[in-house]
């Protein structure tokens, strides 16, 4: 006998590909729009990232002692939430809400319900609501213009982001108002700004280009399943032709999928493992989901955009479609 | 115009599910079937298939030809056991087993360097016509059970119950195993023996039925091949399918359904849709059973794997030891980790380098340190990487985690019991969770509580 043949269980080869491997390759794609952040709100920008993440670390690290779990601050997964809060804060929020928000992320999302692949709540979406529920006034006055262009991407008046300022025309200007808003926010100067990120908005949700080249690079590598993004985005698209006046097709129905953080959902958040579905079929439904209640909220409810309420919504709804997609057993039936 | 875009594309069949590993096989693809030298000392335990062990019919001391009778079959599930040098058992006793994790009553002969084979062994080939009969006695007699692997008794997948009426006859050619070359050499070197053997196994199957198709599967990875059961099949009239390279593509549900459009149903067998299914080497086994009454005392192996200095193809006597081979192959690289027999995937490992060759060993693979990651088990992200790669429309990830909370009901519920232990999940999981370890666990916690 052979003391030193290692005698396992078959298969004896594993594919290359590792958790690790797969979450840092995610870090790598919101490096770009990182880098935007930076470049459209300043110095400042990265600095909230950086202490979002640090804050992620410690508490992941911390809770790794306490919980006597393996130390899983390597495994990229902190860094990706660390990263995704703050995308989610508008920029001038002050040092404490990344700080507040990333702790509550890991600990209370993430690791008292057993860590990584047992939350069911995308982490960095549940703070980021439960800190738009703590500090309202903070999380909605903290808006400003980028560097190189204004606030709404099109008009220097109007103090808000470009989903904001519609719907609060909606809510309190003229109906002409409204037409003269719309008539600048679809023009196609806006929908550029919208495109490039050169409009406010919160850190990370601005730039579709800088997103998209993140999000391609991971379809490519397989790293996120084309499904969701892609029954989310085109939900959004199809309904946006139902809803909105069809006289200003395409660019209204453009800027649609281009503002409040679609992108950056439908790519990033929406895709997260541990809170989407696992079975094909469920993921398109859960995209689906997703896109009905994104525009249900913008243009029904009471928040000038939804989708982060969305996906949380989705993921709660997560274990049930699953139950419901189950793919059909081969012989069975 | 456009024409030339077309004019080699062949229709590929396939089915859904399953994964892409790395082939390797092109250590040994150009390597021609080598002969391996006798061996000085065979073990031949008396159970090398599925079903019944064989009762042994020699006693210590007894002297024995190559081709000797030395285990019969016992009741209808077994099969008979020869011997594969002449010389004398020297011993029969309980040895380790490379496939049975429990001990198994083996035979121990010495060689006595003679080669001498049974008197009724054929050496020349003569073209005759056997009877269905005929075929299933012969391959009976001689021992033959499935070559790729499951080594189920041959003479009983011929024999299917009389109401089930059989129009196909496929002849597994996939070998979509990472490294094993071992069918595809005899695929290019014995193509015409395999095409008789693939008649001989189709007269045996219409004892009940008629107009049995008779079908090869080759894997598109295999050209070659696919080109050579071409030019043969107006003459012999068969049809070759060209299968895409995926793995578990050579399962037989998977095969009956890429091919055929057919599923078995869950729990039934292939004779439930009509299909028996052979491999390439059973077929050309059977072929040297009828026309030269060879029973079956050697196979095709491929010797691969970083761990080895020479990779071949060998043809190799039962019982043959490990040890023999790797002297044979030039010895070991670097430190060995891992002897695995079979493919990579499905395969065995074995911890003992006197474990024997046995019938239905495809393979011997040497992994040094290199290829045996040993990697730490994590938990599952939910990435649904193993809900895709099983073929078999399976939720692994969630069978894991019943069997983990010892859910077994709920595992049931979830289908575990058709799972084909293929690995696909295993081999795709980023999380590196030994699902196939958990589902053979999960299995027996079911049976035991059936038996009950
Ligand atoms: S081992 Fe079982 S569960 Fe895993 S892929 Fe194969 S059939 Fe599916
Ligand atoms: S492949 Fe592994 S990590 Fe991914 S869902 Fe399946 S078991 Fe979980």
């Amino acid at each position: 006998m052979n003391e030193k043949l290692i005698v396992s269980i078959s298969p004896h080869i594993r594919s290359d590909i590792s958790v690790e491997k797969i979450m840092w390759s995610v870090v790598w794609a919101l490096i770009p729009a990182t880098i935007g952040a930076g470049y459209f709100f300043g110095i400042r920008a990265i600095v909230l990232i950086i202490i979002s993440v640090v804050t992620a670390l410690i508490s992941e690290y911390i809770c790794n002692l306490i919980f006597k779990r393996e130390i899983s601050i390597f495994d990229g997964s902190a860094v990706i939430t660390g990263i995704l809060l703050a995308f989610n804060l508008p920029p001038q929020v002050p040092f404490f809400i990344p700080i507040i928000g990333s702790f509550f992320a890991i600990v209370v999302v993430k690791q008292l319900f057993g860590g990584l692949g047992y939350n069911f709540l995308n982490p960095a979406l549940a703070a980021r609501a439960f800190l738009v529920a703590s500090f309202p006034q903070t999380m909605s006055a903290s808006y400003t213009a980028p560097y190189y262009g204004t606030i709404s991407g099109f008009d220097t008046v109007t103090q808000a982001t470009p989903l904001s300022a519609i719907k609060n025309t909606k809510i309190m200007g003229t109906p002409e108002d409204l037409e003269i808003l719309l008539d600048k926010a679809t023009s196609w100067e806006s929908l550029k700004n919208l495109f490039f990120g050169n409009v406010g908005g919160c850190l990370g949700e601005t730039s579709a280009i800088l997103l998209l080249i993140g999000a391609i690079y991971l379809l490519i590598k397989k790293y996120i399943d084309y499904r969701i993004p892609l029954s989310y985005l085109l939900t959004c698209f199809v309904l946006s032709l139902i809803i909105l006046p069809i006289k200003r097709f395409p660019n209204y129905h453009i800027f649609q999928i281009l503002s409040g953080g679609l992108i950056l959902g439908a790519f990033f958040m929406a895709t997260d493992y541990v809170t989407s579905p696992i079975t094909k079929k469920g993921r398109i439904i859960f995209g689906i989901g997703c896109g009905i209640l994104t525009m249900l909220i913008r243009h029904f409810g009471g928040y000038p955009e939804g989708v982060s309420f969305s996906i949380l919504l989705m993921n709660v709804a997560t274990p049930l479609i699953e139950n419901y997609t189950k793919p059909r057993v081969f012989g069975k039936k | 115009m456009f024409n030339f875009l077309f004019k080699n594309k062949v229709r590929k069949y396939t089915f859904s599910g399953g994964i892409h590993p790395k082939e390797n096989k092109h250590y040994t693809e150009e390597c021609p079937i080598e002969k391996l030298p006798l061996p000085k000392i065979v073990y031949i335990p008396l159970s090398q298939h599925t079903g019944k062990i064989a009762k042994p019919i020699l006693k210590v001391g007894d002297k024995v030809k190559v081709g000797q009778l030395i285990g019969e079959a016992d009741g209808r599930i077994s099969a008979n056991i020869h011997s594969s040098i002449s010389g004398v058992v020297k011993d029969l006793k309980e040895l380790p087993h490379p496939l049975i994790f429990s001990r198994v009553l083996t035979y121990v002969i010495e060689n006595d360097g003679e080669d001498i084979w049974e008197e009724n062994i054929k050496k020349e080939f003569v073209e005759k016509d056997f009877s269905s009969e005929e075929i299933i006695e012969k391959v009976h007699k001689a021992g033959i059970v499935g070559l790729g692997g499951a080594a189920f008794p041959t003479a009983v997948k011929l024999s299917p119950p009389k109401e089930k009426v059989i129009d196909a006859l496929i002849i597994n050619g996939c070998e979509c195993e990472p490294y094993l070359t071992n069918d595809y050499r005899l695929m290019i070197e014995k193509p015409k023996e395999i095409i008789l053997g693939a008649l001989l196994l189709k007269k045996a199957l219409e004892k009940n039925s008629k107009n049995i198709r008779l079908i090869f599967g080759i894997e598109d990875n295999k050209e070659k091949a696919i080109e050579i059961f071409n030019s043969y099949k107006k003459e012999y009239n068969f049809e070759v399918y060209t299968l895409k390279t995926k793995y578990p593509q050579g399962a037989e549900k998977q095969l009956i359904k890429a091919i055929l459009k057919r599923e078995v149903p869950s729990g039934g067998l292939p004779f439930d849709v009509g299909v028996v299914v052979q491999n390439v080497g059973t077929a050309y086994a059977c072929y040297e059973a009828c026309y030269f009454d060879k029973p079956l005392f050697e196979r095709v192996i491929t010797v691969s794997g970083n761990g080895i200095k020479e990779k071949k193809n060998l043809l190799v006597r039962i019982g043959t030891p490990v040890k023999d081979i790797v002297n044979y192959c030039g010895g070991y690289v670097g430190e060995i980790k891992k002897i695995i027999f079979g493919g990579p995937i499905m395969g065995v490992a074995i911890y003992s380098e006197d474990m024997p060759i046995v019938k239905g060993t495809t393979g011997i693979l040497f992994f040094n340190e290199r290829d045996v990651l040993l990697e730490k088990e994590k938990d599952c992200i939910r990435c649904g990487r193993c809900v895709e790669a099983c073929p078999m429309g399976l939720l692994p990830c969630e069978l894991h985690k019943f069997i983990k909370k010892r859910e077994f009901d709920k595992a049931r519920d979830y289908s575990l019991l058709d799972c084909i232990e293929c690995g696909s999940c295993a081999f795709a999981c980023p999380a590196k969770i030994k699902l196939v370890q958990s589902f053979k666990f999960g299995k027996q916690e079911i049976w035991k509580k059936e038996k009950k």
